[in-house]
């Protein structure tokens, strides 16, 4: 409703264009509708009656054109704004753009922060007026990663590296969350998403950094994989090299990719003897 | 020795469950109970479980969409009760287990077992009558289509008690349907329930298709048709079209599931992206499948209750077959947040727009139609009138969810929900009712109480607003679908705006089932001999109501549009005079096989889901046996003789003179 992104913002104007332009159709049929019903009641005897009458070239002329002048225009609409709110077209401006890793986990959000080398578990803190590349997959089902006040959102699937550009533009503290149902806990895969000024960031990225803990692909990974709903805030101050490709090399097992197949499995429900028992 | 199933499958432990199974158990054994003091079994077995007659194959098809509505309105009610409790840390009373398989039999039931039976009912009971046939082209497969899709249904409700329904969403998505994830039996009772009524259902397209286009009676061109003839064609052309994908689709994932192989899987090469693309490529048309004839029958009711001919007949059979071609073209705009690239959502995006082009010009030629003529606001007209400006707003909101990048902050929100119950509400559901009060009294010769009617379309037309406005609104604060629980507070009054909403809603059920009541009491006040009540324009009014089961006794012959209209018109009128000279009648026999088959599919499915494999044996073989029997089986058909029909004509007419 109050988007603070940019790219939220634009989104919000187009939403009222498109719904302006379409009520250039629908307040006339609306009131067609009303206006016809009644003034051509039954009882209504004055009014002129054409029970033959079911063709009418100019009619049919308008009742083609007007819809068709309405979605040329919303077509045109539809393909700037595709293009110019692509969620993979990174945001023209002068700062740097930075790298965020969001993955969705059962069910609870892991954000690797590759550049500074730390990682969290339900919080996202980033820097204001700042371009955001969010990578996004998934360790498990698919959902799909948003911050309602940024702008868009984009699934999260796992094996596949999916992306979106966002950025945010006013300080302070905002919801995300996953939208696309995933299971038991998906109605508390809730994160904050923390705005910050440029030594405020600073100042929380430092404060990630005394944390104990790190984030290591695999075996700190399928600890944190384990399902668990409503986990609270983790912080993480190291992070193995390239966590987030690792992640989706891991489910390429049988095409050419490193295999650890079988570890990740062992971690959670295991597929195969779950099939072998199917078989039985 | 029963597989998976133990005592431990029955949730004894979940009052709710338990309460509803007594209940139904209670109300079952009501039944069995006075059929059995009536010794109303024999008749029930002849005349409706082994009949091959298309008005009673489309009755009972009405009357199980009826009964399934109750049920899936009464899983919708539950999740707006929670939702309006469960707000600030409060959990409400169902937990994610048990709401999330309520939210997902809602989709399944309303769907497959409430919209579809419909539609298919009213085709069943109209198309034959409309084209001037005596039958459909495949009266053995029209029975085994009901009663696959009663299988189905069974399965749907047996998992209500038996074990549980699936926790996936309606469209139980990979991977989160695979085993891995769903390792229990829900995500099987739902790929069994659908694969054995998905196949009824394209029985049933590939029936009614070749019925539309091979049995029309003489003179009736292409473009002489009913607009709900036309309609049911197109839509028996996506049936046949898309639910292969269905089938094919359910089947990959039975694969994974059963024999541990990995088309959607995350690892081994699978692809979850193809799941969700095959599965809306039968999704949207699927869709369309409920809308047309929807929009059919509005444009018969429309020309009956003006007193006129329909406006633009000819661009309502073109518009119809554009977005019959245009349905199969727009699946991605389900899932334009995948992240596919900007050319291929803007094409899907647009594609989709193009689709609101011949709607809008139908919803003009409705209104062009009311214009200058006679309207009588019978109910029907009235569901119409609601469909028209509701139907509208629905469109209009879908033509927002159209755009991607509108699409990007939309999805998933409960603007979607309140988007497609607008359509499917203020269209299929409207129409469905619409012609349900309109052919009532053709299938059963008398009509159904105005009164509890209009109630009826007044507490659903006020109930929908009252319960999907707020949706679009609370979408805009960010509230997404298939929440259990939310933060929010103040979300909160507008979640119990909905749920009131939603009770109205019940109140329009409820009228529904008094107007039942009510109609059938007063049956001989209301009662209708000539056979049409409504001055109707189509060859379906032209016969007596209930029709004999040859449906006419000569064949009508066809020379226009509306060709009942103008029987009527000529100087003179048309009059049912009686025929001097009969003939004999050929007619295809009842038959047993139908439900037979289906009783071991019943077995098959079960056995399934619950790893049961001898009785998968059993069901199996007893499903080919069965076949066989029907194949070998040379006594499929009979003559009724010419001197029943005069007697069954003679009756009626003396009836029709007693009354003048």
């Amino acid at each position: 409703m109050d988007p603070t992104g940019q790219v939220g913002q634009g989104l919000k104007s187009l939403i009222i264009t498109a719904f302006g332009l379409m009520l250039i159709v629908v307040i006339p049929v609306i009131v067609m509708t009303i206006l016809f019903a009644w003034k051509y009641r039954g009882t209504n005897l004055a009014a002129k009656y054409t029970p033959n009458w079911e063709h009418s070239n100019i009619i049919e002329i308008f009742v083609w054109a007007i819809p068709c002048v309405i979605i040329f225009f919303l077509a045109i609409l539809t393909w700037q704004t595709s293009h110019s709110y692509d969620p993979h077209k990174p945001i023209a401006s002068e700062d740097e753009t930075m790298t965020i890793d969001a993955i969705s986990l059962d069910w609870k959000w892991l954000f690797i922060y590759p550049d500074e080398g730390i990682a969290t578990v339900n919080e996202l803190t980033i820097p204001v007026d700042t371009p955001i590349h969010f990578r996004v997959t998934s360790g498990t089902v698919m959902n799909s990663f948003m911050v309602p006040t940024l702008g868009s959102q984009i699934y999260a699937m796992a094996g596949m590296d999916n992306d979106v550009y966002l950025e945010g533009n006013e300080t302070g503290s905002f919801r995300g969350r996953s939208t696309h149902y995933s299971g038991e806990g998906f109605s508390e895969m809730l994160f904050d998403t923390n705005v910050a000024t440029e030594s405020d960031y600073q100042a929380w990225v430092d404060k990630v950094k005394q944390s104990p803990k790190s984030m290591m692909f695999p075996e700190n990974y399928d600890q944190i994989a384990k399902p668990s709903i409503a986990n609270p805030v983790e912080y993480f101050s190291q992070v193995s090299p390239d966590f987030y490709g690792d992640l989706i090399k891991s489910y390429k097992a049988g095409h050419g990719g490193t295999d650890n197949h079988g570890e990740h499995n062992e971690a959670r429900e295991s597929s195969m003897p779950m099939s072998a028992q199917a078989a039985e | 020795m029963f597989g998976k199933l133990s005592l431990d499958s029955i949730p004894f432990h979940e009052p709710i469950i338990m309460v509803t199974a007594a209940a139904i158990g209670i109300i079952g054994a009501l039944v069995v109970g006075l059929i059995t003091y009536y010794g109303k079994w024999g008749y029930l077995w002849t005349d409706w479980v082994t009949s091959i007659d298309h008005k009673k194959i489309g009755v009972m098809y009405f009357l199980v969409a009826l009964v399934m509505l109750v049920r899936g309105f009464a899983d919708a009610i539950m999740m707006r009760t929670q939702q309006a409790l469960a707000a600030g840390g409060a959990e409400g009373y169902l937990p994610p287990h048990h709401f999330d398989q309520i939210f997902t039999a809602h989709g399944v039931i309303m769907i497959f077992f409430v919209a579809m039976p419909m539609v298919i009912g009213l085709m069943n009971l109209v198309v034959p009558l409309q084209i001037g046939a005596r039958d459909v082209a495949f009266p053995f497969m029209n029975n085994l289509s009901f009663w696959l899709f009663a299988v189905g249904m069974i399965l749907v409700n047996m998992s209500l008690v038996i074990g549980e329904f699936a926790k996936t969403g309606w469209l139980a998505y990979a991977p989160l349907s695979e085993l891995q994830y769903s390792p229990d039996v829900g995500v099987d009772y739902w790929i069994w329930a659908l694969q054995l009524s998905g196949i009824g259902t394209t029985l049933t397209g590939i029936n009614f298709f070749v019925t539309i286009l091979k049995m029309r009676t003489k003179g009736m061109s292409l473009f002489r048709m009913p607009i709900f003839t036309w309609t049911a064609l197109c839509t028996n052309v996506l049936i046949i079209l898309s639910f292969p994908i269905l089938t094919v689709t359910i089947a990959l994932l039975t694969l994974d599931r059963y024999l541990g192989m990995h088309f959607f899987t995350n690892d081994m090469g699978g692809s979850q992206m193809m799941y969700v693309n095959l599965i809306w490529a039968w999704g949207h048309p699927e869709v369309y499948i409920l809308i047309l004839p929807a929009f059919g029958v509005f444009s018969e009711v429309i020309a009956t209750f003006t007193k006129k001919r329909l406006f633009g007949y000819k661009t309502m059979v073109w518009a119809t077959a554009a977005i019959t071609v245009l349905s199969f073209i727009v699946w991605l705009h389900h899932f334009f947040t995948m992240g596919a690239g900007a050319n291929v959502n803007a094409f899907f995006g647009i594609m989709t727009m193009i689709i609101a082009i011949p709607t809008g010009v139908k919803i003009f030629n409705w209104l062009f139609t009311m214009y200058r003529g006679r309207i009588q606001f019978t109910t029907p007209v009235l569901w119409t009138i609601g469909f028209i400006i509701t139907f509208t707003l629905g469109g209009m909101t879908g033509v927002m969810l159209a755009v991607p990048g509108a699409n990007f902050v939309l999805h998933n929100s409960l603007f979607v929900i309140a988007h497609f119950h607008n359509v499917i509400i203020g269209g299929v559901v409207f129409g469905m009712m619409a012609g349900f009060t309109y052919w009532f009294p053709k299938a059963f010769g008398f009509t159904l109480s105005e009164k509890w009617g209009k109630r009826s379309f007044w507490c659903w037309l006020i109930g929908f607003y009252v319960a999907f406005m707020p949706l679009y609104a609370l979408s805009f604060f960010g509230a997404m679908r298939r929440m259990q629980s939310y933060e929010q507070t103040e979300w909160q009054p507008l979640m119990i705006v909905a749920w009131f909403g939603a009770v109205i809603i019940a109140c329009g059920i409820a009228c529904i089932v008094i107007q039942l009541v009510v109609s059938i009491r007063d049956r001989e006040k209301n009662r209708d001999l000539t056979g049409d009540p409504w001055d109707g324009r189509t060859l379906e009014w032209s016969t007596s109501s209930p029709p004999p089961n040859y449906n006419f006794a000569y064949l009508p012959d066809v020379a226009s549009i509306d060709s009942y209209w103008e029987m009527k018109q000529q100087p003179g009128g048309f009059k049912r005079e009686l025929a001097t000279k009969f003939e004999d009648i050929h007619m295809p026999k009842n038959t047993a096989e139908g439900p037979i088959m289906s009783l071991f599919a019943l077995f098959f499915g079960f056995a399934l889901i619950w790893h049961i494999w001898w009785l998968v044996g059993v069901g199996a073989i007893g499903m080919f046996v069965t076949f066989m029997f029907r194949i070998f089986n040379n006594d499929t058909d009979y003559h009724v003789s010419a001197a029943e029909v005069e007697r069954t004509e003679r009756e009626y007419h003396k009836r029709l003179e007693m009354q003048a």
